[in-house]
């Protein structure tokens, strides 16, 4: 096949790395994906990802949080992108590229942006089965992979920077990790003699085992060709089951010098200061597998990054060049601190050396200063706290003397320098190139007010991270600086906690939203109309206090109702399209047939999608406003109630079939599921609650993942708490072991008001276990041994609580006033809203999405949901 | 405008291109909760009515999802300025200017309105 270019011209980029990826971004800023057809030929089996964070896989990062590639950027700017297609070859006669596929594509501009590839030096047997390179999230994925079935120890050749990462990895994956490096000290590159010294005591006291100045000589294999260890220069032998090299990087050039691009005597594609090819105007090298004009290849981002811009630039036809980058770094490994800056080896003529250093505490700090004191590198090994700070600084003349710079804070003179002391114009995210000026101006006039939200609006901080800690410090002394109080306050209408709060409404049983605001809001709140966080964590203490206050526990009830999030409000869960899902209970997940027949009756009069929760029990999707309350009135006569699928409050209580059934079952777990449920429906919390009850230990029920969760034993319950699912999952504690019917009942309702006591506005019991002092023990010692002496409060809240509950939708389907809220539209009660409107799909419904960009269509290709009512 | 509370009898009124149409009683209105309108043309807007008895009228479609259900957010003050959160993906609205208040280039249509 061949594509032709048409009248719009065409720009292919070869490689879809980190550089590829920021030129793409590059040349839509430029409005150049409007103007030219853009092709990319990307060797990788997924879209460009973040390498710097390569490591963060190994502490739970998954691939797809890796990637750089947001799908809509690509679809929206029509960028043609073939993954795991490379460029095999280039006509720059044609001025054609054909890929592995055999895609040709004829271009006006090329664009090289094909990175590095990882050196391995060429001893014997370098290719045996268990040898890596670390480079890609593929080459992780078989490091890991063979590191678990295979290996117990580990060697990475190599004690640069990667190296280093890599075998905090190895050492990671459980296996005993050793580091050889040919030089005689870690990290040459970076850092000098003194920095290695304090960085070889760091790396081992990390239990890691460090070979310097030997060489590997050769990789020795078993029979079946796999390795067992290494034969180094010294003459030593070193067992180990697995090897990573990671011995440096060199150019992918082979294609341009395939077709005949100039390359450097080193490797990189030889480019100019608009990062053209010396050789042809059309050609342009970005990234790793350039060689710039100041004679370097660059192998680390933001320089690549500088260079996409660049190219962009040119093409566009605007000024710009690329004329030479910093060469900072941090390593990003955990437990270690080494970062080095600018001129860190002091090769700038006359220049003087600032050293502090204290080998027992493994600290080495240098400063390059020159002879004017500029600040131009420096060194920092064991404490980089001051890294970004100095980084931003180096070129400038710091506003105090650099020893004060490095000695530490507490030592005589030991002046701390904030970021606040540097200039607008300093750069403080290297990788995006992003000033301290620019910063400031997110917070002041971007209105940016924590860190995600600069960081998005920025760019700064997305790249290795190393400059994050600055940016907290930046937006804090920015916010300060505003008069924005940064505080612990639940948001900008109250200065208190969820907790505080929690205590003046049952201290002073305030039982009014307003009540509360103008009484103890802050000062600009009061009178005002509070806002969309405090509302409804007012609005669940109210409710959870309401018995022992005097407050309706009714929470549509005068000013509650317009304190609740529309899921509350409607008693329903708001779907995408603005219809409702409607979950019935089915307490312990237990249902008759003829309550399954009704359901069934009610989904199919009402037109609506029915699925199977993860809850264990049915939600039916679909609905509108004014279609809720009929759903209700049939549920509610077939003995059905609310779920409470949409509250801050008990979800489900999942059980399993237990001792009735099962021939392991110790204990009627069923049973146990429905009485818990029964109980705590209807309770508000600070966020969702869930529990499981399992009948014996093989726990079928997941009882551990749960906020409160109960395992049968031989002599009765065993309770755990803090459980979660969700993004953080979390295994559940033990809390008590083999407790009564009554005795689990107590517990647990000892430990929920105390978490809805003390608990911050959506937080989880398993966050809440983690965050307050103390942790578990503190909560055994208060619900198991009443060290606070309030358990009989705690008890007698849940009374009031279990005695006043009553159902919602039955309340709601009996009050007329009420239901005249469930309109679509105040002036049109019979008129549904045109805009919930339904498309079949495998035999049911799902929401017209397309509709909704558009706003109305005509009504004869539609599956009204609600015709067959 | 303030309201005496006991008014009851007013209506509601939004100004279209030439003229006020008449929505519903003012009474249909909570401080706080919104109600949605259908318009003339087949359009729907967002009425609310703040603790002050100030009305707000603008545009019930989220233009972030598509869906018509600004009427359904809550609302709140920031920086003394009436904003209404969308209860799907929680952007805020300024209720007089319609401005977004989480994403500059989003603006939806504010309308004039009053209690006659
Ligand atoms: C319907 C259901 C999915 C399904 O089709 O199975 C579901 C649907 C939703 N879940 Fe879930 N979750 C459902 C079971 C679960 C489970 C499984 C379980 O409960 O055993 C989990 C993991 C367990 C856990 O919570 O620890 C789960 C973890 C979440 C989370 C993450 C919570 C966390 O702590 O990280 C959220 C987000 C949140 O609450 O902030 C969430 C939020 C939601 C919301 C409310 C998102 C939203 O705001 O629209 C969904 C709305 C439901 C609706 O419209 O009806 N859902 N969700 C399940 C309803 C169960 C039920 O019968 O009530
Ligand atoms: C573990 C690790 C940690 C790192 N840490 C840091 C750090 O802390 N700070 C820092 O600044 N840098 C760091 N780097 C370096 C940084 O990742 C690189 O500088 C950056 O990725 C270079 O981007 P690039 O686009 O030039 O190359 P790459 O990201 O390597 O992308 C090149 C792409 O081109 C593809 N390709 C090659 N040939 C072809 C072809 N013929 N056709 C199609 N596609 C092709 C390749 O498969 C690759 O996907 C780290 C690198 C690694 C591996
Ligand atoms: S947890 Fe035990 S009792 Fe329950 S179903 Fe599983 S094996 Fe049977
Ligand atoms: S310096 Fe790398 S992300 Fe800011």
């Amino acid at each position: 096949m061949t594509a032709t270019p048409g009248a719009t011209p065409t720009i292919v980029l070869v490689g879809h790395g980190m550089v590829g990826q920021r030129f793409l971004e590059a040349l839509a800023e430029r409005g150049l994906t409007a103007t030219h057809r853009v092709v990319v030929l990307c060797e990788e089996p997924r879209p460009a990802y973040d390498r710097v964070q390569l490591t963060s896989y190994f502490s739970g990062r998954t691939p797809e949080d890796l990637s750089l590639t947001d799908m809509e950027f690509i679809k929206d700017h029509g960028i043609e992108l073939h993954v795991g297609d490379p460029a095999t070859s280039v006509d720059r006669e044609a001025r054609r590229v054909t890929a592995r596929s055999g895609l040709a594509v004829d271009y006006d501009v090329l664009v090289l942006a094909t990175g590095s590839y990882p050196f391995v030096p060429p001893v014997p047997n370098k290719d045996a089965t268990g040898c890596f390179v670390y480079r890609t999230i593929e080459d992780l994925l078989a490091i890991e992979e063979y590191a678990k079935a295979r290996a117990t120890t580990g060697a990475v050749v190599g004690g640069g920077l990667l190296g280093l990462e890599a075998a905090g990895a190895l050492k990671g994956l459980g296996l005993d990790a050793h580091i050889v490096e040919f030089a005689p000290r870690l990290m040459p590159v970076q850092v000098d003699d003194g920095g290695g010294a304090a960085l070889l005591r760091t790396i081992e006291n990390m239990g890691l085992t460090v070979h310097t100045g030997v060489g590997t000589q050769e990789i020795v294999t078993d029979a079946s060709g796999a390795v067992t260890g290494m034969k180094l220069s010294d003459g030593s032998a070193l067992a180990t089951d697995l090897v990573v090299f990671s011995a440096g990087v060199r150019p992918r050039d082979q294609l341009a010098r395939d077709c005949g691009l100039t390359v450097g005597e080193r490797g990189g594609i030889t480019v100019d200061e608009r990062c053209r090819t010396v050789s042809d105007p059309r050609v342009f090298a970005i990234g790793e597998c350039a060689l710039a004009a100041d004679g370097r290849v660059y192998g680390l981002v933001a320089p690549g990054y500088e260079q996409a811009e660049t190219a962009a630039a040119a093409i566009a036809g605007d000024e710009a060049a690329f004329t030479g980058a910093d060469l900072s770094t941090k390593l990003k490994l955990l437990g270690v601190d080494v970062a080095s800056f600018g001129d860190a080896h002091g090769t700038t003529e006359d220049c003087l050396d600032v050293v502090y250093s204290d080998s027992r505490a493994g600290l080495y700090k240098k400063l390059v200063v020159g002879r004017d004191g500029t600040l131009l590198g420096g060194i920092l090994v064991g404490d980089a706290e001051a890294y970004g700070t100095l980084r931003a600084l180096t070129g400038t003349v710091p506003p105090i003397s650099p020893e004060s710079l490095v000695l530490p804070a507490g030592a005589d003179s030991g002046a701390q320098l904030g970021p606040s002391a540097l200039p607008d114009d300093a750069v403080v995210c290297s990788c995006h190139n992003v000033s301290k000026g620019t910063i400031r101006g997110a917070v002041t006039e971007h209105r940016c007010a924590t860190v995600p939200e600069v960081k998005k609006c920025t760019k700064a901080g997305t790249g290795c991270g190393s400059c994050v800690k600055v940016l907290g410090q930046l937006v804090t002394a920015e916010l300060e600086a505003s008069g924005v109080e940064v505080d612990k306050g639940l948001c900008g209408c109250f200065a208190q906690t969820r907790e505080e709060l929690y205590e003046i409404v049952l201290a002073l049983r305030v039982t009014s939203y307003r009540e509360l605001l103008d009484r103890h809001g802050r000062e600009d709140a009061r009178g005002g109309d509070g806002c969309e966080t405090c509302k409804p964590a007012v609005a669940s203490i109210i409710a959870s206090l309401a018995p022992a206050i005097g407050a309706s526990g009714y929470v549509l009830d005068g000013e509650q109702a317009a304190l609740q999030d529309t899921n509350d409000h409607f008693l329903a869960n708001l779907q995408k399209n603005g219809s409702y899902s409607v979950v019935p209970r089915i307490p312990g997940g237990e249902i008759a047939p003829e309550k399954l027949i009704v359901i069934g009756e009610i989904a199919r009069d009402f037109g609506l999608y029915t699925k199977i929760t993860g809850g264990q029990r049915i939600d039916m999707f679909g609905a509108r406003v004014e279609q809720l309350p009929l759903i209700w009135a049939r549920l509610v006569d077939a003995g059905f109630e609310s779920g409470h699928a949409y509250g801050k409050s008990l979800r489900t209580v999942k059980s399993c079939v237990g001792s009735t059934w099962c021939r392991y079952g110790v204990q009627d777990s069923v049973r146990m599921a429905i009485d818990l449920e029964l109980r705590y429906r209807g309770l508000r919390s600070p966020h969702k609650l869930k529990s499981a009850v399992s009948g014996c230990a093989r726990e079928c029920a997941e009882a551990q993942s749960k906020d409160f969760g109960v395992i049968a034993t031989s002599n009765g319950w065993n309770l755990y708490v803090g459980g979660n699912g969700g993004a953080t999952p979390r295994h559940a504690d033990l809390l008590a072991q083999d407790l009564s019917d009554a005795e689990l009942v107590r517990l647990i309702d000892r430990f929920l008001m105390f978490y809805i006591r003390t608990a911050d506005r959506l937080e989880r019991t398993s966050t809440w276990l983690e965050r307050i002092p103390g942790g578990l023990d503190h909560v055994r010692d208060v619900v198991v041994h009443d060290s606070l002496g309030i358990c009989d409060e705690l008890e007698q809240l849940m009374r009031a609580h279990v005695a006043h509950y009553r159902d919602e939708w039955a309340e709601t389907v009996n009050d007329p006033e009420k239901l005249a809220r469930f309109v679509s539209f105040v002036n049109a009660p019979d008129t549904p809203d045109p805009v919930v409107a339904f498309v079949p799909e495998r035999d049911q419904i799902k929401p017209d999405l397309p509709l909704l960009s558009i706003g109305m269509r005509p009504a004869d290709d539609v599956l009204e949901g609600s015709a067959q009512r | 405008m303030t309201l005496a509370p006991e008014t009851t009898d007013l209506k509601i009124q939004v100004r279209l291109a030439d003229s006020w149409f008449t929505v519903c009683d003012l009474s249909a209105l909570d401080p706080g909760r919104g109600v949605a309108a259908l318009l003339p043309g087949g359009g729907q807007v967002a009425l609310f009515r703040d603790r002050g008895d100030r009305l707000y009228a603008v545009d019930n479609r989220d233009p972030f999802t598509g869906a018509a259900v600004l009427s359904r957010g809550l609302t709140g003050t920031h920086r003394d300025r009436p904003f209404v959160a969308s209860p799907l993906l929680k952007q805020r609205f300024d209720l007089e200017s319609g401005q977004c208040l989480d994403d500059e280039s989003v603006r939806i249509t504010a309308y004039r309105v009053r209690a006659a």
